[in-house]
C-alpha cells in the first residue's frame, strides 16, 4: 500500500505491507532507529512515539495508520529542540544507564510535561509506569523530570 | 570523605589538579544515547545481510523424529533452513564445566539441537532469509515431528530413583555437589538456648534486558575473518570461544561492541543461538543477524536463583549466633552453560552464608541439579540475594525467637570493624570491612527508634507496616579464582593503553565494557585527573578485540577496580614520558614540572610553560628540533590485575520499610535505604545509581517476578504482561549512604559497585514483610512475595 506521512517535519512516502507495524517500518525501512522495540506488545514502551500529537506505542500501530498524519520520533524531538532542557536534566541526574528506554522514556516525560504543568512525584512515577527501565530504579528518572518541570514553570512564570 | 594516601612520588593522584576522581561528572556518550543517535547491534545492517530465526522446540524434553523443512525452502526470501546436524559440521559443541568445581558435569551440548531437544525453547532448526519477517514466515512452514519424552522439571524429585536421567550418559542428574564443614556445629548447636530453622524459597527469574539479546555475525573468506557485533560484557571470552569452536585462530576473529541495551550478567555468557549465528555466518559466507524476540529472551536467555535452601541457626539468649546451618537445592535446566558454568550460584551459596558474622561455626551442603527447564546461570549479585536473604532471614527468625530487636542481635554479632583483616569459616579472606560503621550510619539516615515509635502507633489503627534489615557481604574485582584456575580463557586482568594525539587530545583504549554502567565515564575520569587533562579531552574506545588491550571485560564487580587501575597506572606512565619531553624542550628537568589544565606547568608555582598541543606538535611533526638521540614515547600500557586477594569484598547494610495490607496480601513499599562500602568512589553519582538500580532489581525478585513454569515444563508467562518487573509506580525512593574502606592492592583504591544493590534488596524486604505480620505469628520465606503467598501465610486462602 502507499502511505505518504509528515515524519519529524519531512514528507515521507513508502509503499509498505498492510501488516508492517510502525516500529518496523521507522526502524527497518527508515533507517530511524532512535525508536527501540523492546517486547513488541505494548508493554514496555521503548518504542513509544508521537502520531498526531499523541503518544503511541509504535509496536501497536501499523504504518499504514499513519497515512496522512504527523509523526514525531526521539529524532525529531532532538533536532528540534524540544526537549532539549529534559534531556540536559536527564544528563545531569544520571537518569539513563544502557539508554535504550530513553527515547520513550523521554516521549513519556515530554507529554506529560505538556499535559501538566506541575505533577508531583507520584503523577510523575504514574504517569511513566508504562516505561519499562530495568537499569536506573527510576528514581533518577523521577528526579529528572521533576527538575524539568519546575525549571519550565518558573521559566512560564 | 575521601581517604587519601600518599604514593611513591609523594603527591596523591588524588589531589591532583584536574581531579575529577571522587567528583560527580556527566557521563560523556549519553547525548547519543538521549538523541536515538546510539548504536545497539539491533540496530545494525550489514550488505547482503541476512536474519536468522530459531525454530524452536515447544516441548520440555523430546526425541526428535523428523524435520520436513520442503515447504519451507520455498518460500520467498527464504535463503536457508539448516538443521543441527548439518550446523554440526561447522561448529563443535561443547561441556560446561571448569576444573576448580570438583565433580561438575555436563553433557556436550550442541548450536542446535540434534535428535533430542531438553528444553521448552531450545532451538531445532535455523531458517535463514532476507529479512526478519520472511524468516518468521517460512519458520511456520517447517514441520517438525517429536517424540515426547518424560520431562524433569521438580528439582526435590530430580534425584529420586524412579526420575527418569536426562543425559543417561552422566549417570543421575546431579551436576554439582559441595559440602562444607567448619568449626563444630554439633557442639555449637547444642550449647545453644534456641536453634530456628526453616526452608526459604526462591523463585526462578530472568533478567528482562531492554534490549534482547542480539548478534551480527560477518564471516569474510576473502579474509578468512569473522567479525562478531554483540552486545557482550567480555568480548574477548567470545572470540576465544568462537574461535575455539569455530577451528579458528582468536585472530581470526573480532568482536565488537557497540551499545548495549542492558546486560546484568544475561550477556556475559556464551548461547546456543549465538553460536549458531557465527557459525550461519560461516556456513552462507555472509552477514547474519540474530535478535531473540521477547518470548525467546525469556525461553532462552538464562534464568537464574531457582533454590530452595533450608536454614538453621543456633543462638544463645544474650543474642550470640552460635552456628549457622544450610542445605541448598537448586536446579539449573539440562546443560551448565558455558563456559562460566551454571555451578557457581551454589558455590557462592556456600561461600557467602554468615559471612558478615563473627560465628565460626557453619555446615553447608548444596547440590544443582538438572531439569528440563531454561538453562540457569550467572545474573547480577550470583548467589549474593540466595545467601544474604538465607542469613539474614535466619538472623532476623532467632532475634525473634529471643525476644531481641533485629538491628541489636546484628550489632552482637557482626564482625568487628577493627578485626582485620580476617577468614570467614568458608576460607573468604577480608582485607577490610566497616559493618558496624554502616550498621551506625544506616539507623542514622532511616530514624530507627523513630520508625519504631511510628510502626507501634499505626499497629493500634490497624495498619501494618515492618522494618527489614539486612547486612551483607559482596565479591568483587575476582583474581584468576574466579574462573581461570578452573580453565576457561576468561581474563582477569585488563589493559588500558593511553596516548596523547597530535593535537594534544588524549584517546584511552581499554578492555573493559560499558553497558550503561558508567565505564567510559570513569575511564576519563582517571585518565583526566593522573594527567592533568581535562576530561573532555579524553576519548575512551572499549568494546572492540582488535583495538583495545586484552582483558575480562566488565562483570563481577570488576571494572573500576581492575580497568580504573590499569587507567591509573597506564596514565601515570604517560605522564611521565610527556615530562620528560617537556623537561627536554624547557631545558629543565622532569622534577620540576607537572602537568595541569592541559598544559605542562612548573611544579613550584603552577605558571603555565607549554601547552600540550604544542608539546604534541614538536613532538609528532619537529621531532628534528629535540635534542640529539631522543626517542619520545606518547603512548603507554599498563595492565592490573588483583595478586593478593582473591577477590576485594565489600560490604554494606539495607533496610526497607514497607506496609502490607493483610486484607488484600498486597505490599506498598514506602522507603528503601543502602549503605554500602566500595572503597575509593570515582564517581558518586554513578555509584549511587548502581546501588537504586540494582535494589530495584533485588526488589523485582522480592516482590514480583517469577518464571512460572508447569509440570510439564512448559513456561507459562513467556511475555512481559505475565512476567512483572517493577516499574516506576510501586518502586520507593531509596537513599544511598557510604562507607570508604579502599583496598590496598591497588593505589586507586576502588572496589566493585555493580551488584551491591541486588543482593541484599530482597532480604531486607522479606524481613520487613515479616516484622509487618508478627502480630499475627506468621512468617514467610518465600519469594517472590505475591498476594498469594501473603494470604496464605495469614491463613485467608
Amino acid at each position: 500500500m502507499s502511505i505518504s506521512l509528515h515524519l519529524n517535519g519531512e514528507r515521507v512516502d513508502a509503499h509498505v505491507l498492510p501488516r508492517l507495524n510502525l516500529a518496523d517500518f521507522l526502524r527497518e525501512h527508515l533507517h530511524l532507529t532512535g525508536t527501540h522495540v523492546g517486547c513488541e506488545h505494548g508493554v514496555c514502551g521503548a518504542c513509544t512515539v508521537r502520531v498526531n500529537g499523541e503518544i503511541v506505542r509504535s509496536c501497536l500501530m501499523l504504518a499504514v495508520q499513519t497515512h496522512g498524519a504527523s509523526v514525531q520520533t526521539i529524532e525529531g524531538l532532538s533536532d528540534s529542540g524540544e526537549i532539549a532542557d529534559l534531556q540536559a536534566a536527564f544528563r545531569n541526574r544520571n537518569a539513563l544507564q544502557c539508554g535504550y528506554c530513553t527515547p520513550g522514556m523521554l516521549m513519556a516525560a515530554q507529554d506529560l510535561l505538556k499535559r501538566e504543568p506541575a505533577p508531583d512525584r507520584e503523577r510523575i512515577r504514574e504517569h511513566l509506569s508504562g516505561n519499562y527501565c530495568r537499569c536506573t530504579g527510576y528514581q533518577a528518572i523521577i528526579d529528572a523530570v521533576e527538575t524539568t518541570a519546575k525549571a519550565r514553570k518558573g521559566r512560564s512564570s | 570523605m575521601m581517604v587519601i594516601r600518599p604514593n611513591s612520588e609523594g603527591l596523591s593522584v588524588f589531589d591532583r589538579p584536574n581531579s575529577y576522581i571522587g567528583k560527580t561528572v556527566p557521563r560523556p556518550n549519553l547525548d547519543r544515547l538521549m538523541q536515538g543517535r546510539g548504536l545497539y547491534v539491533s540496530d545494525m545492517e550489514l550488505p547482503r545481510m541476512a536474519h536468522v530465526v530459531f525454530l524452536r522446540s515447544p516441548h520440555a524434553h523430546a526425541k526428535i523424529a523428523g524435520i520436513d523443512a520442503n515447504a519451507a525452502r520455498q518460500m520467498p526470501g527464504v535463503v536457508a533452513i539448516v538443521s543441527g546436524q548439518e550446523l554440526a559440521a561447522i561448529i563443535t559443541p561443547w561441556v560446561g564445566v571448569l576444573s576448580h568445581l570438583k565433580g561438575l558435569k555436563s553433557a556436550p551440548q550442541h548450536a542446535i539441537a540434534i535428535d533430542r531437544v531438553c528444553w521448552q525453547g531450545e532451538a531445532v532448526a535455523a531458517v535463514v532469509a532476507t529479512s526478519r519477517a520472511l524468516a518468521e514466515d517460512a519458520a511456520e512452514a517447517v514441520f517438525v515431528e517429536y517424540e515426547e519424552l518424560d520431562a524433569v522439571t521438580d528439582m526435590r524429585t530430580a534425584l529420586d530413583p524412579q526420575t527418569s536421567i536426562i543425559h543417561p550418559s552422566l549417570g543421575d542428574n546431579l551436576a554439582f555437589e559441595r559440602t562444607l564443614d567448619a568449626g563444630n556445629v554439633d557442639q555449637a548447636l547444642a550449647d545453644s538456648d534456641e536453634i530456628v530453622e526453616t526452608e526459604f524459597i526462591f523463585g526462578r527469574h530472568t533478567g528482562v534486558t531492554l534490549e534482547p539479546r542480539a548478534v551480527v555475525a560477518d564471516w569474510n573468506p576473502a579474509e578468512a575473518r569473522l567479525t562478531i557485533y554483540q552486545g557482550t560484557q567480555a568480548p574477548h571470552m567470545v572470540q576465544n570461544i568462537a574461535a575455539l569452536h569455530l577451528g579458528l585462530v582468536e585472530q581470526q576473529v573480532r568482536v565488537v561492541c557497540k551499545d548495549v541495551g542492558g546486560s546484568f550478567g544475561i550477556k556475559v555468557h556464551i548461547y546456543a543461538d549465538e553460536m549458531a549465528t557465527y557459525a550461519l555466518s560461516k556456513l552462507l559466507r555472509r552477514p547474519i543477524k540474530f535478535v531473540a524476540d521477547r518470548v525467546e529472551s525469556f525461553n532462552t536467555d538464562i534464568h537464574a536463583r531457582d533454590h530452595r535452601c533450608k536454614g538453621r541457626i543456633g543462638v544463645k539468649r544474650d543474642g550470640t549466633i552460635t552456628a549457622f546451618e544450610i542445605d541448598d537445592l537448586t536446579g539449573i535446566g539440562p546443560y551448565s552453560m558455558y563456559p562460566r558454568t551454571s555451578a557457581i550460584e551454589a558455590n557462592q551459596v556456600v561461600n557467602l552464608v554468615g559471612g558478615p558474622y563473627v560465628t565460626g561455626s557453619y555446615r553447608a551442603r548444596a547440590r544443582v541439579v538438572f531439569q528440563n527447564k531454561n538453562v540457569m546461570c550467572q545474573y547480577r549479585a550470583v548467589g549474593h540475594p540466595i545467601a544474604c536473604s538465607v542469613t539474614e532471614g535466619l538472623v532476623d527468625l532467632a532475634a525473634m525467637r529471643i525476644g531481641m530487636d533485629p538491628v541489636e542481635i546484628r550489632r552482637r554479632n557482626l564482625i568487628p570493624d577493627e578485626a582485620y583483616p580476617c577468614t570467614s569459616p568458608s576460607g573468604l579472606r577480608f582485607e577490610q570491612l566497616s559493618h558496624h560503621a554502616s550498621l551506625n550510619k544506616l539507623l542514622g539516615m532511616m530514624d530507627y527508634k523513630g520508625l519504631r515509635a511510628q510502626q507501634v502507633a499505626l499497629r493500634e489503627k490497624g495498619i501494618h507496616r515492618g522494618i527489614g534489615i539486612a547486612s551483607f557481604i559482596e565479591v568483587t574485582n575476582p583474581s584468576a579464582a574466579f574462573y581461570g584456575v578452573g580453565g576457561a580463557k576468561i581474563s582477569s586482568q585488563d589493559g588500558v593503553a593511553v596516548r596523547l594525539d597530535a593535537q594534544g587530545s588524549v584517546i584511552c583504549q581499554t578492555s573493559i565494557t560499558e553497558q550503561g554502567q558508567g565505564s567510559e565515564s570513569l575511564t576519563a575520569q582517571i585518565v583526566g585527573s593522573v594527567l592533568g587533562v581535562s576530561m573532555e579531552r579524553v576519548r575512551v574506545i572499549l568494546g572492540d578485540t582488535d583495538n583495545t588491550p586484552y582483558g575480562g571485560g566488565t562483570w563481577a564487580s570488576r571494572g573500576a577496580g581492575i580497568g580504573g587501575e590499569a587507567a591509573l597506572q597506564a596514565t601515570k606512565v604517560l605522564r611521565k614520558n610527556i615530562l620528560d619531553v617537556a623537561a627536554a624542550i624547557l631545558q629543565s628537568t622532569a622534577a620540576e614540572l607537572d602537568i595541569a589544565n592541559n598544559a605542562v606547568v612548573n611544579a613550584g608555582d603552577g605558571a603555565p610553560r607549554i601547552e600540550l598541543t604544542e608539546l604534541a606538535r614538536i613532538v609528532y611533526f619537529r621531532p628534528d628540533t629535540l635534542p640529539p638521540g631522543m626517542q619520545p614515547e606518547l603512548m603507554a600500557t599498563r595492565h592490573f590485575v588483583p595478586r593478593e586477594y582473591p577477590f576485594a569484598f565489600t560490604n554494606g547494610i539495607q533496610a526497607s520499610w514497607l506496609e502490607v495490607d493483610t486484607e488484600t496480601g498486597f505490599i506498598k513499599l514506602l522507603k528503601h535505604w543502602v549503605v554500602e562500602d566500595c572503597g575509593t568512589i570515582i564517581n558518586p553519582q554513578l555509584v549511587d545509581e548502581q546501588m537504586r538500580g540494582g535494589v530495584v532489581q533485588g526488589l523485582g525478585a522480592a516482590l514480583f517476578e517469577k518464571c512460572v513454569y508447569d509440570e510439564r515444563g512448559q513456561l507459562t508467562n513467556a511475555n512481559m504482561a505475565d512476567y512483572l518487573v517493577p516499574m516506576s509506580g510501586e518502586m520507593p525512593d531509596i537513599e544511598v549512604g557510604h562507607v570508604i574502606s579502599p583496598t590496598f592492592e591497588s593505589e586507586l583504591g576502588a572496589k566493585g559497585a555493580g551488584e551491591a544493590g541486588t543482593a541484599g534488596a530482597a532480604a531486607a524486604a522479606a524481613n520487613a514483610v515479616n516484622d509487618a505480620l508478627a502480630p499475627f505469628g506468621t512468617i514467610v520465606t518465600e519469594i517472590p512475595l505475591t498476594p498469594q503467598v501473603i494470604l496464605t501465610a495469614l491463613g485467608r486462602i
